[in-house]
């Protein structure tokens, strides 16, 4: 799960993680107000979207007066922003974060990730702070400098020593760093996180250390013990299908295609959009109905997949296992019958009670088409020309 | 020859009083496992299927002789069942469960370092080496006895290869699902090298997905140790990053962990890798023939 800056920053404050001072507001004269109490100039007005790259994109402004705050505030909110991360379509901007302006000495990069290879949370920290890290990483990889946490200690003293005198920081900056990076350990772990990255992390004219933006991403495994997240969810910010799907206990992402796929596991479902790729034809979403699937969940899956506008024909892949290939059809059934959807609707079954799951959809007086494998299944695609009429489209536009 | 497990393996089942326990208990003994006990804290004295329940793992071993187990409890219980299994001296624990915080696994793999455990999964559907032993959830039948390994970090794209396999009279020394979380407990590189090892396994097959550099490393492993015949296949190819692809590994982040990269990754390393999957059975074929 992701959060906004504005969240992030106040989760992580609350770790002893030094801050701006900030305040987010909603309207134009919310962010007059929240500037006023800063009772400093210059202020920074943030736009809050679920993207980085925003300071690219145009909403990321100085203001030096609070004139500059109300037109700056007025331009960005409502805006469609577009980042390196947003696609582009763009998100419209719906909350500013107003923070006082620092003065800044350096700019550093610090974050922690978990490190797979080690089993472990891997802190990482380096001088090009404020740059793209995956650059800074791909040409100048010994400008970035890595400890890998203990798994139940953290961050320890010497390793934190280690980093700062790597980012040749000195005196009352270098004690600030080692506080800050073991105290963002603490939170990563605290916190349940996947991702926290500050960038930039900047040490100030006065020789603060404060993070001057900063991004979480939280373990979706580990909401159900943090209660105090769900308050913090956005979901303005994410797809109106996925989060449908969500609530259906369905593993759903919204592509670019124009073949919806139902399929039971998520390794099954990748590569079936593969296959679709490889007949000359494009997905339009990944959708794991997951092994434990039952008759009703295959119901909603098969909405949720529908509502998709762009969707010209379904392909239907279950190797039954744990989830029968009988429980499948009659969900498929129930949910033809209900929703009657004029385009093709290939299925594939193999597994557990294959026989009865062929059986229960030609007894069903629908019209399927029916593959016997995943090569048919691919034929079967790849026949429609569904590429080409996509194509097409593309061309016309 | 198998690895890990065979006829000899006799299963504790953590979680057996549970919906998805008490089913799989029943499958994996229908197929001829050894199911000698149950664990589920404070049902000591029930019986499932016949099988006796204990309050503990140190219970259940002492009773009946355990010396493997599967986890079926919920995800917020799971770890702890890890650790349980491990300080109990159980050699192969499976942990089926799907859902676990990484950060809890991070603590339990901490703790797995003095233990003589080894852990397969989380979030998998366990491993079987037909004819002899089933340690998971997947269908039995689509399984035949046979010369080649099977490695994944998938469900039932793992079934649907067996079954090409099968389909092409390949069959199988053990399939190995190792899990579709960030940290497992065994990654590619271990168990290659217990196929590597085994003398009843000629030749390996291994399936990732996008996310990490499990197969970047493995890869690496198999060109320096490998005198076996593998062959990869990545899934993923057409996922977009930075979305989460159903399990909780299956993303590409910061532009690393792309299918294209891991593809490109094993090729250089002399691994021929299945592009479509249709042609999985086909290939697997062709690349095993003078050793299968």
């Amino acid at each position: 799960m992701k959060v906004h800056e504005y969240q992030a920053k106040a989760l992580l404050a609350g770790y002893g993680v030094p801050v701006p001072r900030g305040e987010v507001a909603h309207t134009v004269d919310e962010a007059v107000a929240a500037a006023g109490k800063l009772g400093s100039l210059p202020v920074v007005v943030k736009a809050q979207i679920h993207a980085g790259g925003r300071g690219k994109g145009g909403g990321v402004k100085l203001a030096r007066s609070i004139d500059e705050v109300r037109d700056l505030a007025g331009k960005i909110l409502g805006m469609r922003l577009v980042t390196p991360q947003t696609g582009p379509e763009g998100k419209v901007v719906g909350k500013l974060l107003i923070e006082e302006g620092l003065g800044i000495a350096r700019e550093l990069y610090l974050a922690v990730l978990l490190d797979r290879t080690s089993a472990a949370p891997l802190i990482m920290a380096s001088t090009a702070g404020g740059m793209d890290i995956e650059e800074v990483a791909r040409t100048r990889p010994e400008q970035i400098l890595k400890q890998v946490c203990h798994p139940t200690l953290g961050l320890l003293p010497f390793q934190a020593r280690q980093l700062a005198f790597g980012l040749n920081l000195t005196g009352d900056a270098f004690r600030a760093f080692v506080k800050l990076a073991t105290d963002l350990v603490r939170a990563y772990v605290a916190l349940d996180c996947s991702l926290a990255e500050i960038n930039p992390l900047v040490v100030t004219n006065e020789g603060k250390v404060v993070a001057l933006d900063a991004k979480l991403s939280l373990d979706d495994n580990a909401l159900w013990r943090h209660a105090e997240f769900a308050e913090l969810r956005d979901l303005s910010e994410e797809d109106p299908l996925e989060v449908e799907a969500h609530r259906f206990r369905l593993n759903y992402i919204r592509l670019e295609g124009n073949i919806g796929i139902m399929v039971n596991g998520a390794g099954l479902a990748m590569a079936t959009m593969d296959l679709i790729k490889l007949a000359g034809a494009s997905p339009a979403n990944f959708l794991d109905v997951g092994g434990g699937a039952n008759a009703e969940m295959i119901t909603n899956g098969f909405k949720i997949l529908l509502s998709d506008a762009n969707v010209r024909a379904v392909l239907i892949n279950i190797f039954g296992g744990i989830l029968r290939c009988d429980v499948l059809a009659e969900g498929v059934v129930t949910a033809c019958r209900e929703l009657a959807p004029k385009l093709p609707v290939i299925v594939r079954l193999t597994g557990t009670n294959v026989d009865q799951g062929r059986e229960i959809l030609s007894r069903s007086g629908l019209d399927f088409i029916v593959a016997t494998d995943v090569a048919d299944a691919a034929a079967k695609i790849a026949a429609l020309r569904l590429g080409e009429v996509a194509a097409q489209a593309g061309a016309n536009r | 020859m198998s690895i890990l497990i065979d006829g000899n393996t006799r299963v504790v089942v953590q979680g057996l009083t549970g919906r998805e326990g008490g089913f799989h208990a029943a499958q994996m003994a229908a197929y001829g496992t050894k199911v000698v006990a149950g664990v589920t804290p404070g049902k000591y004295g029930q019986q499932v299927n016949g099988v006796p329940v204990f309050n503990t793992v140190r219970d259940a071993v002492r009773a009946s002789g355990a010396n493997a187990s599967i986890i079926f409890v919920p995800a917020s219980l799971a770890a702890d069942a890890v650790m349980e299994a491990a300080a109990e001296g159980i050699g192969v624990c499976v942990c089926i469960t799907d859902g676990i915080p990484a950060l809890d696994m991070v603590r339990a793999k901490a703790f797995l370092k003095d233990a003589p455990t080894r852990l397969i999964g989380p979030n998998c559907p366990g491993l079987i080496s037909p004819g002899k032993c089933k340690l998971g959830i997947m269908p039995g039948p689509i399984h035949l006895p046979g010369p080649i390994g099977v490695l994944s970090r998938s469900g039932t794209l793992t079934y649907e290869v067996v079954d090409q396999l099968t389909k092409v009279g390949l069959g199988q020394s053990t399939c190995v699902g190792i899990g579709g979380d960030p940290i497992i407990g065994s990654n590619f590189i271990d168990l290659l090298e217990l196929f590597e090892a085994d003398p009843g396994t000629a030749g390996v097959v291994m399936i990732g997905e996008i996310g990490g550099t499990a197969e970047e490393e493995a890869a690496a492993w198999v060109r320096a140790h490998m005198t076996k015949p593998v062959l990869a296949f990545i899934a993923g190819q057409t996922a977009p990053p930075g979305k989460r692809m159903g399990h909780a590994g299956a993303i590409i982040s910061g532009g690393k962990g792309t299918a294209a990269e891991k593809m490109a990754a094993l090729a250089a390393c002399g691994i021929p890798v299945v592009k479509n999957l249709a042609e999985l059975g086909r290939m697997a074929k062709e690349v095993f023939a003078k050793v299968a």
